[in-house]
């Protein structure tokens, strides 16, 4: 029988964590995600793992960056505006090629912006918000169940691919609580053995190993280009994730992601029910993105609805898959039900909306 | 007629910026934008301007903040790296509505990467690499001259849209020398900065940066007139350069450095015949998705040369709408494995025959 | 545009004239109203309310911009003296500028940036309101947390093995060359708070006078965080923070050379 519990989505993300075999946390408390560093002070002392409550993002990522170069399963988390302080750390961690999880809890932005939840981080965790154009896998959760699943899997694709990976969650995600059944996911061996890592010469019979942070200073840049090419090639082929229902029959497609997700999953399900042809389709992976099937329901879908707490910015991938075969049309904060940072989209006002449109 | 010059594109920077009137600068020694550092540090002083040697490009972006809070005109440059750690004020600055101007003499990355040139910061700068709904004007000089003249025009976006600017440049635009001829553009009249944080003095009312009656009250519409400030800036403020694009059958896209290697390479194989324009965005954001839409619907491919792994590519992906083929000649087109190695007009010709025989 | 601010509104007892006539949006107990308040009167018994220019962070103590009726900048975390340097120098030297940070901000993220600040030789104030741990996040350590103290981050009590110890931040300012004027403060008495205000007068004075960086820590308690009585939590104050952060100046120069 599995263990169950009724907790909140910044806590299943440290469950996830430890189910994991994460050991390592270091992080900088920040509204709405203070949970998840309470919960790795808590609980990894326990299981003789690491906590370190850093003195800012800027430590936390370089902890993370120590402690991935040692080979072990290191995470650290942040929100909005931590994580912009993050950049230059994750865009070291991607030129050295490490294996390590980083959460985004979103909240409103840009910058300080407030403690609520929105969905404005897409572009930064998509786009690489560092320097140097690379790309991160990035998970994005629509449930606490979800979220320490995503975690599991988000250790196993920093070890396969020797990469960091990014959980996108939010405010509603990390603060809701629901049913969780705690359970390890196996995904099968992996093949990196990590014989890069520094585990000091004693250990291995290596001269001595070194992680490279400057790709272009030391060796054959070229050499690490075409390596990375390939890598976010392979991602692409073959990592994206998708939920997707009656797309083959679908008058119009909704198209949203995390919490946004939620209030869209409620609203096509009661379009169904009044026997209207409304399809849905939740990116999972966020980069890479489910490209394809949105280009192939556009072939006979012709108008999609993107729902998602921001001005847009998800559309814009939406739009680049549609290629102009359909309408794209946005429901973002503008439809938020309150002028304040406390405003939310609410189910009833997707239906709404999808109601105009059909 | 202005004084002439022979100096590099980072020095130019210098010369934009004191041209328009910017008497503050606050920066971290990074390569390959050191000039821009010295070059303060040397002029300022003379005309009565503030030059701060800042701990870290996070102080740096955090000082230009406090400056432009009074009103001011200030600037900050960094490259590739540094500019990663000023992402979170960045995305504050224009959450604030401040006037600001960066300058992002890139490298190569991702990372501490390379310390040699690269266009490997598109995605950064033109995505908002901050959090929250921003997006920074973007404008890509692709000559000593440009440099110094899009640095004007920066400083007057910034305090027409209330919005950081960023002028992107490459370590071959910064460290080049070309004939600078100088002179003040003028731009016409700008609204007063009366919402600027200068001590109360004989003001009724108190200035605070953020306004903290919206901050608390109004984050919806904060947000959705930010929204309308993009539009705004979307339509009126596109800016780009076409080179025999009228009759052509492939059209190459490029800005800044390789802008430069695609218009050598147009001026080689117009003379042969071959059929090539070249659309050069000089603004990145917004982007000039309208025209290359428009050339879309009559040349069947396009070539985007970029020194990176395929950024600027994304947004021509985008424009095209899958009516054409778009190509990329990227880093890996680079004529040395090792970080100097550039990208060359003889690489972007074959690239093109190549093209233009077999696609 | 709405002003938060009420010149016009009428006064009937005495708070300080560069108070905003605004509720603070303190817990009951917490000593940042004080703070607030005793700031105030400084600024009132200077006479600069219209030059001066404050900085505030992010933490509790950000909420004191609806609180001190001067013009304000809102900085990033951390980033307080950075941002009071851009405004100082941008403006030649003229408003006075002062920063308030708390302990995370000042202490733990931008320990740098006041080091640094008072390195470049700034014309600054910073008030440092040290209670101990993270208030506006729901009770976690900071750098300033007691050894043995129990927060959300540090459940069993601060262990130095594994935690570290409490970072004296007015002694260590002190050593600083470009600080003319450092001591630390508490509100737990009259007399505690009237010697507090002395030092943030003298502070700004600093500034004013073109000496150097002045800089004041503000004991305070923050009864959520120890999850005590407002009266508990003051005993505590005095009891155990200035035992382990004695009251009084660390710096006083006239000049610094």
């Amino acid at each position: 029988m599995l263990e169950k519990r009724l907790i909140n989505g910044n806590e299943a993300l440290g469950y996830g964590a430890l189910y994991a075999d994460c050991r390592c946390y270091f992080g900088y408390p920040i509204t709405p995600q203070n949970e998840v560093v309470e919960f790795f002070a808590r609980e990894l002392p326990k299981v003789g793992g690491v906590f370190v409550q850093t003195e800012s993002e800027v430590s936390s990522i370089n902890m993370l960056y120590g402690a991935a170069a040692t080979g072990v399963r290191a995470m650290t988390s942040s929100s909005s505006t931590g994580f912009s302080l993050m950049q230059e750390g994750i865009s070291t961690l991607a030129a050295s090629e490490l294996p390590c999880v980083i959460a985004d809890v979103q909240r409103g932005g840009p910058g300080g912006g407030n403690t609520q939840t929105s969905q404005m981080d897409y572009m930064q965790v998509t786009r690489g918000g560092g320097n140097g154009g690379y790309h991160n896998i990035v998970l994005s959760p629509a449930s606490v169940q979800e979220t320490f699943e995503l975690v599991q899997l988000a250790f196993c694709l920093a070890d396969k691919y020797r990469h960091p990976v990014i959980i996108l969650t939010d405010a509603i995600i990390g603060q809701m609580q629901e049913g969780l059944e705690l359970h390890r996911l196996d995904f099968g061996p992996l093949p990196d053995k990590k014989s890069w890592a520094l585990t000091t010469v004693g250990d291995h019979d290596d001269p001595g190993r070194f992680i490279q942070n400057a790709p272009g200073i030391l060796g054959s840049y070229r050499d690490y280009m075409i390596r990375i090419t390939k890598k976010y090639q392979e991602m692409t082929e073959k990592e994206v994730r998708y939920q997707a229902g009656h797309t083959e029959d679908a008058d119009l497609i909704v198209v949203s992601f995390g919490s946004s997700a939620r209030s869209s999953l409620w609203a096509y399900h009661q379009a169904r029910k009044e026997g209207l042809r409304v399809g849905f389709i939740r990116p999972i992976t966020l980069w890479p993105f489910p490209t394809q099937i949105i280009r192939a329901a556009a072939q006979h879908t012709k108008k999609f609805v993107v729902v998602e707490d921001n001005l847009g910015q998800m559309l814009r991938d939406v739009q680049a898959a549609v290629q102009d075969k359909a309408e794209v049309h946005l429901v973002g904060i503008a439809h938020r039900h309150l002028v304040t940072s406390s405003g939310m989209i609410f189910p009833k006002t997707v239906l709404q909306e999808v109601k105009r449109l059909i | 007629m202005g004084k002439k010059l022979l100096i590099t594109g980072n020095e130019a920077v210098g010369y934009g910026a004191i041209y328009a009137g910017c008497r503050n600068y606050f920066g971290y020694p990074i390569t390959p934008q050191n000039e821009v550092v010295e070059f303060f540090a040397r002029e300022l002083p003379k005309i009565g301007g503030n030059f701060v040697q800042t701990e870290s490009e996070l102080t740096s972006i955090n000082m230009l903040y406090g400056a432009v809070a009074t009103g001011v005109r200030a600037m900050t440059s960094s490259s590739s790296t540094g500019f990663s750690l000023m992402q979170e004020c960045i995305a504050h600055m224009a959450y604030c509505s401040l006037p600001a101007v960066i300058v992002d003499v890139q490298r190569g990355g991702p990372g501490a990467g390379s310390t040699q040139t690269a266009q490997m910061d598109y995605a950064q700068v033109t995505k908002g690499g901050g959090n929250g709904d921003y997006y920074p004007l973007v404008l890509a000089p692709f000559s000593v001259q440009e440099i110094f003249e899009l640095i004007q025009r920066a400083f007057y976006l910034a305090d027409k849209y209330h919005h950081p600017v960023i002028v992107l440049s490459d370590a071959i635009l910064g460290q080049m020398m070309e004939n600078l001829e100088l002179y003040s553009i003028n731009f016409g009249p700008l609204p007063a900065k009366d919402w600027a944080a200068t001590g109360q003095g004989e003001r009724k009312y108190r200035n605070t940066v953020p306004n903290i009656w919206t901050f608390f009250n109004n984050y919806r519409d904060i947000i959705v007139n930010l929204g309308k400030k993009y539009q705004e800036i979307t339509d009126n403020e596109v800016r780009f350069k076409t080179y025999e694009i009228e009759d052509a059958e492939m059209v190459i896209v490029a800005y800044g450095s390789s802008a430069r290697i695609s218009l050598e390479t147009l001026r080689r194989l117009r003379p042969e015949g071959y059929k090539v324009g070249l659309i050069r965005p000089i603004t990145l954001w917004p982007f000039p998705t309208k025209i290359i839409r428009e050339t879309s619907h009559r040349v069947r491919n396009f070539l985007v040369v970029e020194d990176s792994l395929g950024q600027l590519v994304e947004d021509v992906e985008f424009a095209v709408e899958g009516r054409a083929g778009v190509h990329l000649l990227g880093s890996l087109a680079r004529h040395l494995p090792t970080s100097s190695g550039m990208i060359f007009p003889k690489t972007v010709s074959e690239e093109v025959k190549n093209i233009l025989c077999h696609k | 545009m709405p002003q938060i601010d009420h010149p016009e509104r009428e006064l009937l007892c005495g708070g300080p004239e560069s108070y905003t006539g605004l509720p603070t949006m303190y817990c009951p107990g917490c000593h940042y109203g004080t703070v607030a308040r005793v700031i105030c009167e400084a600024i009132d018994e200077l006479g600069i309310k219209k030059q001066a220019i404050g900085v505030a962070g992010v933490g509790c103590h950000g909420f004191m911009i609806g609180t001190i009726a001067t013009d304000f900048v809102f900085a990033l975390h951390g980033r307080g003296p950075g941002v009071a340097t851009g405004i100082k120098r941008s403006q030649g030297g003229k408003p006075i500028v002062f920063t308030i940070q708390g302990d995370g901000d000042l202490a733990a993220i931008g320990m740098g940036d006041i080091i640094n600040a008072i390195g470049r030789g700034e014309k600054l104030t910073t008030i440092f309101c040290n209670n101990a741990g993270y208030g506006t996040t729901g009770g976690q350590m900071a750098p300033t947390t007691l050894l043995e103290q129990v927060t959300t981050t540090t459940p069993t009590g601060r262990d130095p093995q594994v935690a570290g110890y409490p970072i004296h931040v007015a002694e260590m300012l002190a050593m600083l060359r470009g600080t003319a004027y450092s001591a630390r403060g508490a509100l737990t008495s009259r007399k505690n708070y009237n010697q507090t205000k002395k030092f943030l007068n003298l502070a700004f004075q600093k500034q004013m006078d073109g000496i150097g960086y002045g800089f004041v820590e503000i004991l305070s308690a923050c009864p959520s965080t120890l999850h005590m009585p407002p009266n508990k939590a003051l005993k505590w104050v005095e009891e155990y923070m200035i035992a382990e952060y004695p009251l009084g100046e660390f710096k006083n120069v006239k000049e610094i050379l």
